[in-house]
């Protein structure tokens, strides 16, 4: 399974980021950055799995909330107070309440993992995430027996979110996961990248990152998370059920109807950059096609 | 409304007037000069980093709004003689052609930087309904811009009205287009196929009358 987090970068690539990369080793185990404890040894990428600039990542973002052009979230995100930040975990748990986000991250084990981000759009990039698994959070609030399925909620306060204006979508913007797929290890909370706190347009000060899925499923600045037995509500297949189901795990063969979903656009490729073909769970089936088994995908998109 | 029958010319009668005589001293070929200008500033802002992390998109969504823009500037032009009595007919040719050449970079945009991969292409022209829409418009388009000239609409006289009235169909079809590629619920692109519907609607027999 170590597959999709070890390996090593390419040093040709000498940028402010591949400082960063090389840093990381001495990083390691130093505390502070506002991320809790990252832990050593720090987790790379597969081979070839180079990541975005910083310059990138942050300035080309879905981030309704703030408005629906890509670079609007760079642009007005800054009014979001993400400190003090709590998570309310709740529904079938032992430990239900209010957790400040200080306490989830004095407890965290921060790591670091490099994963391609691949949005339903049609196009990707790699970012490297600092953060812990979600599994190790729903571990400390006690997940009980009769939960099925996680919900997931996102902030909304008209008077730091612009976008909450425009009836883009029913919000406050929901998603979730099935309990297994919450459970598994490469599901992330995030809380930074390329060892700085997350920036608010990459939905500070805490997020999903479930990198086989389509980038909407990663919700951004969580506030509710609730352990429950039925499927919960979620936004995208709420405003579109056709066009977005509930799964919405990477899958070159089901097309989104208004556009093929076979390959995609590389940001930061540039003019002539050409697109690379879509991988079958964004390329981490090894380790979770196991969670589909026996369940017919065209169906369950 | 009645300030063309007083014998002092009126404010807004003035104002029409020196508008029609500054719009003859400009020549049309001024026109394609200055529309050049954006899609060459677009290329090389894109070539140099200027346009963002996603180059290809800012370039085929810019196009593409553009050309919208140019196909409801055209549209404009029968309502505000008729109804403001500002005289741009002379530009309608050169408006024509541009809408129609932004729309040939837009298709370009999306051919070359952006799908590249041929069989993917028709795939998504046939199955896309919002690409089957917009692909319908240019089509429509390319008879108008190949009869766009004084030679074409000598030898075919009336008929050439009659054809010329498919850009209608194409701005509509340019607008359904943008409404049918947003995600979620936008504003924006409704707001343009109410603007096209508008300006169609002026040219109903019951308002056109007016006067
Ligand atoms: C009358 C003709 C057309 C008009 C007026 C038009 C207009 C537009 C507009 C306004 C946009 C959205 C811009 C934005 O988001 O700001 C757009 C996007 C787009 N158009 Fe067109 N278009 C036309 C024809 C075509 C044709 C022929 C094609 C290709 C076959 C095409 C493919 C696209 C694509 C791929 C997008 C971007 C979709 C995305 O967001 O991924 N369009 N167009």
């Amino acid at each position: 399974m170590s597959r999709i987090w070890k390996s090593q970068f390419k040093d040709h690539h000498v940028t402010d980021e591949a400082l960063y990369l090389n840093r990381r080793q001495w990083m390691a185990g130093a505390a502070g950055l506002g991320l809790g404890a990252i832990a050593g040894p720090a987790l790379a990428a597969p081979e070839g799995l180079e990541p975005n600039s910083y310059e990138d990542i942050t300035n080309y973002n879905n981030y309704y909330e703030f408005g629906t052009g890509k670079s609007d979230p760079a642009k007005y995100a800054h009014t979001l107070t993400t400190s003090p930040w709590t998570v309310t975990i709740d529904g079938l748990v032992d430990k239900p309440g209010d957790y400040q986000l200080e306490d989830i991250l004095a407890k965290a084990q921060i790591e670091e993992r490099i994963y391609r981000l691949r949005c339903v759009e049609a196009w990707s990039m790699v970012i490297p995430w600092n953060g812990f698994t979600l599994a190790s959070l729903l571990e400390r609030a006690g997940v009980q027996s009769g939960a099925k399925y996680v919900a997931f909620e996102t902030a909304a306060r008209p008077e730091e979110m612009p976008g909450l204006r425009y009836p883009v979508l029913d919000w406050p913007y929901r998603e979730g996961l099935r309990l297994d797929e919450a459970m598994h290890p490469l599901t992330l909370m995030a809380t930074g990248l390329y060892g700085k706190d997350l920036p608010n347009q990459n939905g500070a000060p805490i997020r999903l990152v479930v990198p086989w899925k389509y980038g909407f499923k990663s919700i951004k600045s969580i506030t509710r998370i609730t352990l429950q037995e039925d499927q919960p509500f979620t936004s995208w297949k709420d405003a579109n059920h056709r066009e977005y189901g509930f799964y919405s795990n990477v899958n070159p063969t089901v097309d989104h109807p208004r556009w093929s979903q076979a390959t995609e656009r590389v940001i930061g490729a540039g003019l002539f950059g050409s697109r690379r073909e879509t991988d079958m769970y964004n390329g981490y089936g090894e380790e979770v096609a196991s969670l589909y088994d026996g369940m017919d995908l065209q169906k369950n998109y | 409304m009645s300030d063309s029958t007083s014998a002092t010319p009126g404010l807004r009668d003035r104002l029409t007037q020196a508008i029609n005589q500054g719009a003859r001293r400009v020549p049309t070929w001024v026109l394609y000069i200055v529309g050049a200008v954006p899609p060459i500033w677009l290329f090389i802002a894109g070539l140099t980093g200027g346009l963002g992390v996603d180059p290809v998109k800012a370039m085929e969504h810019q196009m593409g709004e553009w050309a919208l823009w140019l196909l409801i500037a055209g549209l404009c032009i029968t309502p505000l003689r008729r109804f403001a009595r500002i005289n741009l007919l002379r530009f309608r040719r050169a408006i024509g052609l541009l809408a129609f050449f932004y729309i040939v970079g837009h298709l370009l945009v999306w051919l070359v930087l952006d799908v590249q991969i041929l069989s993917q292409i028709w795939r998504d022209i046939l199955k896309r309904p919002y690409i089957t829409i917009g692909m319908a418009a240019f089509v429509l388009l390319i008879p108008l811009a190949v009869t766009s000239n004084n030679f074409s609409i000598r030898q075919m006289g009336a008929r050439w009205r009659q054809l010329h009235k498919l850009v209608y169909l194409a701005a509509v079809l340019g607008a359904v287009h943008f409404v049918m590629l947003v995600k979620g619920f936008q504003y924006e692109p409704l707001i343009y196929l109410g603007v096209v519907l508008a300006l169609l609607a002026l040219r109903l027999p019951i308002l056109s009358r007016r006067r």
